[in-house]
Formats: structure tokens, sequence, C-alpha cells
């Protein structure tokens, strides 16, 4: 993407009928750290990679709980994201106050939608520079939503926002016809996978990644580093076992985060057969 | 102003799951002390799921039927499968009822929510000082003191739809004899998951041959 007349102000059309400020904040999407998200019939479950600006510092945090039913991972500004939060808990809590009753996902993404969108049709504002993958039920089930700072918003069984998501979008596509039925443990093992994908060969470890879950009788919670730590060892052991059919020198059980990593990064990139458990 | 009594009661027909509810209320409305209009219909169906029925000021409540129709026509417009069920409709209502209250300008009504939504039952009541409350019964006025203590005797969660109608014709026909204001002239209304249905206005059998309403001030001293 190049400079141009016609991208100074959010207001203006270019002649081919783009607007190329709410196409430069996309990109400010695309540059954020990773965020997932895959559903089933009855639970969702969030996932991002948590990125440090220094050794030195914490990482962002990335994941928001909106409601008990409803919760939101963030890539782009950080900061443009924690408002948006603040505006859907809000909503959430206005209407449950009024109708002792939850927030149906559906509505509050739309109202979300037409947020952004007048940020797209002011010219003393900015368009949000954020992506948001909302999860929330509501009356007919689990929903998967992706919100743009164009104003769009869409439904999703499984999607990946942020830098290097192509590879976990890719890792989804392969899999996302079992999601449906699948129980919430194996979707919990799919997002560790998908956030692998972004990893990009670097080592999965529960202090690299963020995972949450929220379903039907399961209000929305972040995972605790202890329990994901667990399930990665749990899923790194059975990628082990599946090790030896592509590459038998991966023969070693014991170690499954330390060095066989690099082999199973390996076998992570050609992967095809390991990951087909 | 009229002070009317309406009351309503919530059971369960076996051997089917899906809930019913029944209720009554007559359809009078008063002028003060004049029994101005006899065919005034004070139970109204709000949205697919409940039914509402109010005492008190009709015009108040004719406000209130306003702003619900506006509530569940934006309900609708988000066309997106979710609806207002008859819980959220009455904390709706509480929250008006109770900000006029505090704002020194009440709706002056006793308002009665009650419905079927997924199978959910669902019975309410609201005062028009914002008091609200669920329970298997509920009524209005003077309802709630004749009729609720033989509600409190008679029902219970396996009653039939017959004997919930017998039940509650046996409270109106009380509240016939005893309320000034009352005229023998009431509706009926079923809800069920699959819709409402409120009767055409019937009477009931009354009987004015008790002694004890021969020579009533008998034992009244000081009286004529």
């Amino acid at each position: 993407m190049f400079r141009n007349q016609y991208d100074t102000d959010v207001t203006t059309w270019s002649p081919a009928g783009r607007l190329f400020q709410v196409e430069y904040a996309m990109e400010a999407v695309k540059q954020g750290s990773a965020a997932i998200g895959l559903r089933s019939r009855t639970h969702i479950v969030l996932g991002c990679v948590n990125k440090a600006n220094s050794e030195l510092s914490s990482h962002q945090k990335k994941i928001f709980k909106v409601d008990d039913h409803i919760g939101v991972a963030i890539a782009g500004l950080t900061a443009d994201g924690r408002v948006l939060s603040r505006y859907m808990r809000n909503e959430c809590i206005n209407y449950s106050f009024t109708y002792e009753s939850p927030l149906p996902v559906g509505r509050l993404v739309v109202q979300l939608a037409d947020k952004a969108q007048v940020c797209t049709q002011r010219s003393w504002k900015r368009p949000y520079g954020v992506g948001l993958l909302v999860a929330g039920l509501d009356e007919s089930g689990a929903h998967l939503y992706y919100n743009c700072p164009s104003g769009n918003y869409f439904e999703y069984q499984a999607f990946a926002i942020g830098s290097r998501s192509q590879a976990a979008k890719t890792y989804l596509e392969r899999r996302f016809e079992n999601f449906t039925d699948a129980s919430r443990d194996d979707l919990v093992k799919d997002a560790l996978m998908a956030i692998r994908e972004t990893l990009q060969g670097e080592t999965l470890e529960s202090s690299v990644c963020t995972i949450a879950v929220v379903g039907v009788g399961e209000p929305f919670h972040i995972l605790d580093q202890g329990s994901v730590q667990q399930m990665i060892d749990a899923f790194e052991i059975v990628g082990e076992q599946e090790g030896p059919a592509a590459e038998p020198d991966a023969a070693a059980g014991q170690d499954a985060s330390a060095e066989p990593e690099p082999e199973q990064g390996a076998a992570a990139g050609e992967g095809v057969a390991p990951m087909d458990i | 102003m009229h002070a009317l009594h309406l009351f309503i009661f919530t059971r369960r027909p076996r051997p089917s799951s899906s809930h019913v509810f029944c209720w009554k209320s007559d359809v009078s409305s008063s002028y003060g002390s004049t029994l101005r209009y006899k065919n005034v219909e004070r139970m109204k169906p709000i949205g697919k799921h409940s039914l509402l029925g109010a005492s008190g000021e009709i015009s108040d409540f004719q406000e209130i039927l306003r702003y619900l129709d506006e509530l569940i026509l934006y309900d609708n417009m988000w066309d997106d499968g979710n609806s207002l069920g008859p819980k959220e409709v009455h904390n709706y209502l509480t929250r008006v009822m109770y900000n006029r209250r505090n704002k020194f300008n009440p709706l002056w009504n006793s308002l009665v929510l009650g419905g079927v939504k997924n199978g959910q039952k669902y019975l309410g009541t609201v005062s028009m000082i914002g008091v609200n409350f669920e329970d298997n019964h509920v009524a209005t006025g003077f309802g709630n003191h004749l009729a609720r203590p033989i509600l409190r005797q008679e029902w219970h969660e396996n009653l039939s739809f017959e004997d919930g109608v017998r039940l509650l014709e046996k409270c109106m026909r009380v509240l016939l004899y005893r309320d000034r204001s009352a005229i023998n002239k009431l509706q009926i209304a079923k809800i069920t998951e699959e819709g409402m249905t409120i009767s055409q206005p019937y009477s009931l059998k009354t009987y004015w041959e008790f002694s004890a309403f021969e020579n009533p001030t008998q034992g009244a001293v000081g009286s004529w």
C-alpha cells in the first residue's frame, strides 16, 4: 500500500471507491500479535500470543471478559481495544440491570460495529485501530464474531487475526469441520495448536500464550497458566508419539517442551500427519 | 381511577411438559365510586411470550402499553432470533415503575406479568412504587386479601387447566360478593408455549339466598 493523495482524511473517497484511512486502520490490526478464536456448538475458545515490548516488561492484556457469557480477544492498538471493551462491558451491564437477562452477543456486535462505523464517517474522528474477536452465547447457542475497524462484522466458526495469523488460519481451515461437535478440551487443544502455528518454530509454552473459554454452563474465564501448560504437555506428548511416523528420530518421550522442540517445530511446518489426531 | 382486582396463577398440566398459565380479571372500570365502564380489557398480550394485566388507573395502563409496544417493536427490528421473554419485560416494567416513583410522578397501577418462554414459566408483579416479585400466584388490590389465602391453601404444582379455572372462579366469586367495584363479567386468559388466548367475557353463577345475607345488620349494634 503506497501513499497517495486520497489518504489524508477518513472522509475522502479515492477514485476507485476506497477509504484509505479505514484500510490503513485494518493494517494496524495485522501488525498486532496474533489472536485466534474457534467454536463448537456449545463452547468458544479464544487464544492470543503474549508479546512483551522487551524482556524487562510484562506483556499486554489482549483478552477481556465482557460479561459472564461474553469475552473478547483483540489485535492491534490495545488502547483502542481497552476502550471498546469498556463500552461492551457497559452495554452488557446496562442491559442486565434493565432486563435481568444477559445481552445477546449478536446484538452487542451490531452495536459495536455501528460504533466503529461512526468513526469512518466523521472528519474529526479516526477509525479504531483494533480488530476484535467476540465470543459469546445467546439464545441460539455459541457464537464467534470478528469486528473490523471498518464497521463490518462477520460470524465465524474459527478465525485468526494479527501477525502471522495466516498460519493459524490455514491450520483452522484444515480442522474446522470437526469443531462443531468437538468437546471443550479438544477445542482448547486445537486453539493451542493454532497458536503454535503462529509462533513459527518458537516453543509453545503457557507463558507465551493466553487461553480463555466460554460455554453453555461455563462462564467466561481465562485459564490459568498451570492448566494451560498441562494441556500443552499433554498434546505435545501425543504429538511426540505421532512424531515417529513423520520422523523416526524424535523418539525422546520425557522432555516434551525442551529439546525435541525444533524437530517438533519442523514437523509442524511440514506437519500434516501429526496434527490429524 | 378504579381499584379492580385481578389475579393470576400458574400451574402445569400433567402429563405434558409444557407450561400453562391461567389468568382472570373482570372487565369493569370505575370513575371514582361510579361503576362507569363495563367492557374494559385489562389483560393484553405483550410480544410473543407474555401477558400483562393491570389494575388502577386505566390511562396509565394505556401509557404502559405504548411503552411496551415500542419496546417490542425495537426487539423485533433486530430480527435476530432473540426475543424478550416475560422475565425481561417484567424487569423493564419494574425499572419504569420505580423510576417514576422516584420522580414523585408514579404510574398508578398494579401490574401482573406472566408468560412462558422456552418451556420456562414466569409470573411476577410490580406495584406503583416499584415493589416487584415473582410467585406461583399473584393478585392485585382486594385480590391479595381475599383470593391469595384461598390460593395458598389450594394451589399446587400439578393443577390441571380445568382445576385451575375452577380455583380462579372460586376466588373471583368471593371477590364478586365482597368487592363493591367488581362486576359479574370476567375474562380468562390461557398462556402456553404455543401462544395465548383471552376468552370472551362471561359471568359466574352467584347465589344470594344465603341466610347471612338476609338481615345483614341483625347483630350489628347501632346499624340500620
